[in-house]
């Protein structure tokens, strides 16, 4: 299993396991995060997973592709760190991940 | 009254289980009309997804989001059911007769014996982008579309975003207004290459201005916008003049107007019961996504299994005393005839 951390808008922490290969999305909607609504469950059609990878983990995690810089062009308030939570698969490599949760998606 | 369109069966929503609700309401000889929000049948599949496999269709072990929209309208065919697109429902009031008149945000008026509400995660609406303050000039000088170009005459025009919209718009409005600003975060597009170009080319020519940036701030009075604050670009923070802004940030899911309908609501879902899928209201029906309850799955086969049964629920509410007659499209005659498959 590898822990991933979501922080809240409101600063809450969120400490779950992940299965290797499931989307950080799914992870965050198993657990309830608030402020991930993954309206189109995961397609990459909706911008609304969108989360700020901590800066310590940027580099692991990688650049988001076209097709998901092009949906994030719909995110609310993007940054460089943003990515779609959909588009991140855990692997190992990812274990101690923190993503935070923008104010609100779109 | 003219212009009122009469249907049996009025479907809010062309998604899939609105469109397959066709089809078991065609079995039991109900006409139907469809009213949805985009320009074409599918909803979520066809705009969102439509190139997507789905695996728990029963009988299809892969189907792409449009085959099975595809599919759908082919089946429903023989129906012929009538479509209306691009409108929203706005209002809904109940006719002495115990029909429904609905009226749409464009004011066609439509009344129907039942209204089945198949609206799914609700109607697609457009984002509003991250500006602090922007709800102040919708509809004054914001706008989400373009319904009219003269509208645009004469103005300093800010487009923002970095789709075909965004491109189409700046591209047409270019030669109607004083002056055409794009801005978009970054300055790779997903617009068609040949609309970026041109626009590229009329950048050259300075005939508009691309800007790589977000807008962070409006200025103007009463509604009146006077400039526009775009952060984040090589040139720092430039505040550009802006009389009329467009802002094509793609399109979100809303319940709308329906919400004021006076519905039993569940968390923003229609409560429904599960023997014929009714509303608290009697003769308004809600199937598929945007129905709750004990139990409901948010699934395509959820909501086909709903539109059998409210199927029959409405049939009794258009066609009060009639013995209805189960049957099978296997051996039934008189159903195949209605599928147009018979002898």
């Amino acid at each position: 299993m590898t822990k991933l951390t979501f922080i809240a808008h409101d600063g809450t922490h969120f400490d779950v396991d992940a299965e290797n290969g499931s989307t950080v999305m799914e992870n965050a909607i198993r657990n309830a995060v608030p402020g991930i609504e993954a309206e189109c469950g995961g397609a990459c059609a909706c911008a609304t997973c969108h989360v700020y990878v901590d800066e310590a983990w940027t580099a692991e995690v990688g650049e988001p592709e076209a097709m998901e810089e092009d949906m994030l062009d719909f995110a609310y308030d993007v940054q460089p760190n943003s990515r779609l939570s959909c588009q991140i698969k855990v692997r190992d490599a990812l274990d101690g991940l923190v993503v935070r949760v923008p104010e609100r998606q779109g | 009254m003219t212009g009122i369109i009469s249907t049996d069966v009025l479907i809010v929503g062309a998604g899939p289980v609105g469109l397959f609700a066709v089809f078991e309401l065609g079995l039991l000889d109900l006409k139907c009309h469809l009213i949805d929000i985009l320009d074409k049948p599918g909803g979520q599949c066809a705009e969102l997804y439509p190139e997507k496999p789905i695996y728990d269709i029963p009988g299809w072990p892969s189907i792409s989001a449009q085959g099975l929209v595809d599919k759908l309208l082919e089946q429903i065919a023989p129906f012929k059911p009538e479509f209306t697109y691009n409108r929203m429902v706005s209002s809904l009031e109940r006719l002495e007769d115990g029909g429904f008149r609905v009226v749409t945000d464009e004011n066609e008026v439509f009344e129907a014996k039942v209204v089945v509400i198949a609206a799914g995660g609700g109607s697609f609406q457009p984002k509003r982008p991250p500006i602090p303050g922007i709800e102040a000039y919708e509809g004054k000088s914001v706008f989400y579309s373009v319904r009219r170009m003269e509208d645009f005459r004469g103005h300093d025009l800010v487009i923002v975003g970095g789709g075909d919209s965004a491109l189409d718009w700046t591209l047409n409005l270019q030669p109607v207004a004083k002056s055409v600003t794009l801005v978009h975060r970054r300055p790779e597009f997903r617009a068609a290459p040949d609309s970026v170009n041109k626009m590229y080319a009329m950048q050259e020519m300075k005939e508009l201005e691309f800007r790589v940036g977000q807008v962070t701030e409006l200025k103007g009075a009463d509604g009146q916008l006077s400039s526009a604050t775009i952060k984040g670009g090589p040139d720092g923070d430039i505040e550009v003049p802006c009389t009329r802004m467009l802002p094509f940030f793609g399109l979100t899911m809303k319940l709308g107007p329906v919400a004021e309908w006076g519905l039993n609501l569940h968390e923003n879902l229609i409560a429904v019961d599960t023997e014929k899928f009714q509303t608290s209201a009697p003769g308004i029906f809600a199937v598929g996504d945007i129905n709750w309850y004990p139990g409901k799955l948010k699934l395509i086969l959820s909501g086909f299994h709903e539109v059998a049964l409210m199927a029959q629920a409405a049939k009794r509410i258009v066609s009060p005393g009639e013995r209805i007659v189960f049957q099978y499209t296997t051996s039934s005659t008189s159903l195949q005839k209605k599928l147009g498959v018979s002898e």
